[in-house]
């Protein structure tokens, strides 16, 4: 693969609900802020790609509305409908493709539609959907299924939310900064057995934009670049039960792809961070499985032995993770900003000290039915 | 056995029920209703880049990708640039109710304005509407108004 890079980025702080804002306010201002921290104008974009989701915005087309916000007038534009992970693939596979500087910028605002519906739209309208299955019943059902094939306690899962709200105290984007502890998981609100409030990620609002250059310009932006080495994603079966929910073999084989392009062969020792994308506790683990760095069942192992704590050796979600800013379809973007901003050094009061190679990952579909694992440098 | 069901007719599933959502107007979009709320009038907003003035006001110019802000005053009043007498049923995303047809969505330039607004015009007599026709805003009640497109009811012909 020809070496490019991710040159600007910039993102929202998330919320539960920024009332005063409209699609093209959160567009318009991510956009701006990518270019401004890249030392680039809209000049000098070749291609836009944005990201949003129709059920969510309400709109037909919705990538098309925002296209002036994002600078797309008279430039080549598309949408990818799905997680903004995904999105940045597709617009680092434009610039491989000779089209030239591509902005990635992606919104969502979850406060101005019903998500219990909306996600209930994802199923199957014959047989699925009116038996009240939602992103957070899928997940139930997942969280259920991995925990008894494991041994794995609701403690233990418990453990991710109070690291990951934890790590958010240092993040300034992070909607839900906590203090807590296990006990205050465990005895948060039912939602959907074995899920509690505290285990499930929020409704959250805001926008995220990234900017993909190939080797020439990056040397030109006004910051160190942060470069592509490797990226996959593979899908597996659309309906729950076709699948075995315990076993993410969808994003094994995205990782191994993912790790193959980056010449990795070790990923526990050669990847130095980590942002997954855990929408609700237990994904942590079992996504921390399906990228290899442990055993299938061992997932919950890693944080009781504190490997993936911030003083661990392979910190993971120092952003605070989705658990505690879940703007949908911007989240995947939000995990590829973090990286570039470890590997840029500027993550702050959460910077993992001597980050030279990171993993980022989105999910698309129902329980992670299509995963995507993205391997960023510091060094080209 | 299959054969026992040849005769049925493929099935199908309908659903009816709403996708409920609250979207966010905006800090020029608040602001062009209320105008139309306190004064019966329109704002809209100059691009610093071309000059252009928009209506309903907003925060870029596609074209020049600036930043808006300067508010310009415009009248109830403008031209019809284009229009169609609608005879096919329009359900109204608000009520769930079909319009009313004949109806006339009409294209209108405010005076002083430079892109198009649309409107309905209350005129559905294909001999009575034209191209360049002036027309102008009627609005509800103040107490009626909702900070809703529908605050204006309709444009009549004035020529
Ligand atoms: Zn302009």
């Amino acid at each position: 693969m020809d070496n490019i890079a991710i040159i600007g980025l910039a993102q929202t702080r998330y919320e539960r609900r920024k009332k005063d804002k409209i699609f093209l306010d959160l567009v318009y201002e991510t956009t701006t802020a990518a270019l401004d921290d890249a030392g680039l104008t809209i000049d000098d974009i070749d291609n836009v790609v944005t990201v949003s989701n129709d059920f969510f915005d309400g709109r037909t087309i919705s990538g098309m509305a925002v296209g002036d916000a994002a600078g797309a007038y008279d430039k080549n534009i598309s949408t990818v409908e799905g997680d903004g992970a995904f999105g940045a693939m597709y617009g680092a596979m434009r610039v491989l493709g000779g089209a030239g500087t591509t902005l990635v910028v992606a919104h969502c605002k979850g406060s101005e539609g019903d998500t219990a519906t909306i996600t209930n739209g994802m199923f199957d309208p014959i047989y699925q959907r009116h038996l009240g299955i939602n992103a957070v019943t899928s997940s139930a059902i997942q969280a259920n299924a991995y925990l008894h094939r494991y041994g794995i306690t609701e403690q233990d899962i418990a453990m991710v939310s109070v690291k990951n709200h934890g790590n958010a105290k240092n993040n300034p984007f992070a909607q839900l900064p906590m203090d807590i502890c296990v006990d205050d998981v465990m005895t948060s609100k039912k939602i959907a057995d074995p899920l509690k409030l505290l285990d499930c990620s929020p409704v959250s609002d805001g926008a995220a934009a990234i900017i993909i250059a190939d080797e020439k310009t990056a040397g030109r932006a006004a910051k160190p670049p942060v470069w592509i080495k490797g990226m996959a994603h593979c899908a597996d079966e659309y309906f729950l039960g076709d699948r075995d929910l315990t076993n993410p073999r969808s994003l094994r084989q995205a990782a191994q792809k993912a790790y193959a392009m980056a010449g990795i062969t070790d990923p526990f020792k050669e990847i130095h961070v980590a942002e997954i994308y855990e929408a609700f506790t237990y994904m942590e683990p079992l996504w921390l499985e399906g990228l290899g760095f442990c055993e299938p069942g061992q997932g919950p192992s890693l944080l009781k032995d504190g490997v993936t704590t911030m003083d661990g050796r392979l910190p993971v979600n120092p952003s605070g993770g989705v658990l505690s800013a879940h703007a949908v379809l911007v989240a995947g973007l939000a995990r590829i900003i973090e990286i570039a901003e470890q590997l840029r050094d500027t993550a702050g009061a959460r910077q993992v000290t001597g980050a030279g190679m990171g993993l980022a990952h989105g999910i698309n579909g129902p329980c992670g039915q299509s995963h995507c694992v993205w391997i960023l440098s510091k060094e080209k | 056995m299959a054969h026992e069901y040849e005769n049925h007719a493929p099935m199908t599933m309908r659903m009816e029920t709403p996708m409920p959502y609250e979207w966010s107007i905006g800090k020029y979009g608040s602001r062009f209703f209320q105008e139309i709320r306190e004064k019966n009038q329109f704002i809209g907003i100059r691009c610093p880049g071309c000059g252009k003035v928009y209506i309903p006001p907003r925060r870029v110019c596609g074209p020049c990708f600036k930043e808006l802000d300067e508010l310009v005053e415009l009248p109830n009043q403008g031209a019809i640039t284009a229009f169609s007498i609608v005879n096919y049923p329009f359900i109204d995303p608000n009520t769930g109710i079909q319009r009313p047809i004949p109806y006339t969505y009409g294209y209108i330039r405010i005076d002083g304005a430079d892109n198009i607004f649309s409107h309905i015009i209350d005129e559905t007599d294909e001999n009575k509407i034209k191209v360049g026709m002036r027309v102008r805003a009627v609005f509800k009640e103040k107490d009626a108004m909702q900070g809703h497109i529908n605050d204006i009811k309709h444009f009549e012909i004035v020529d």
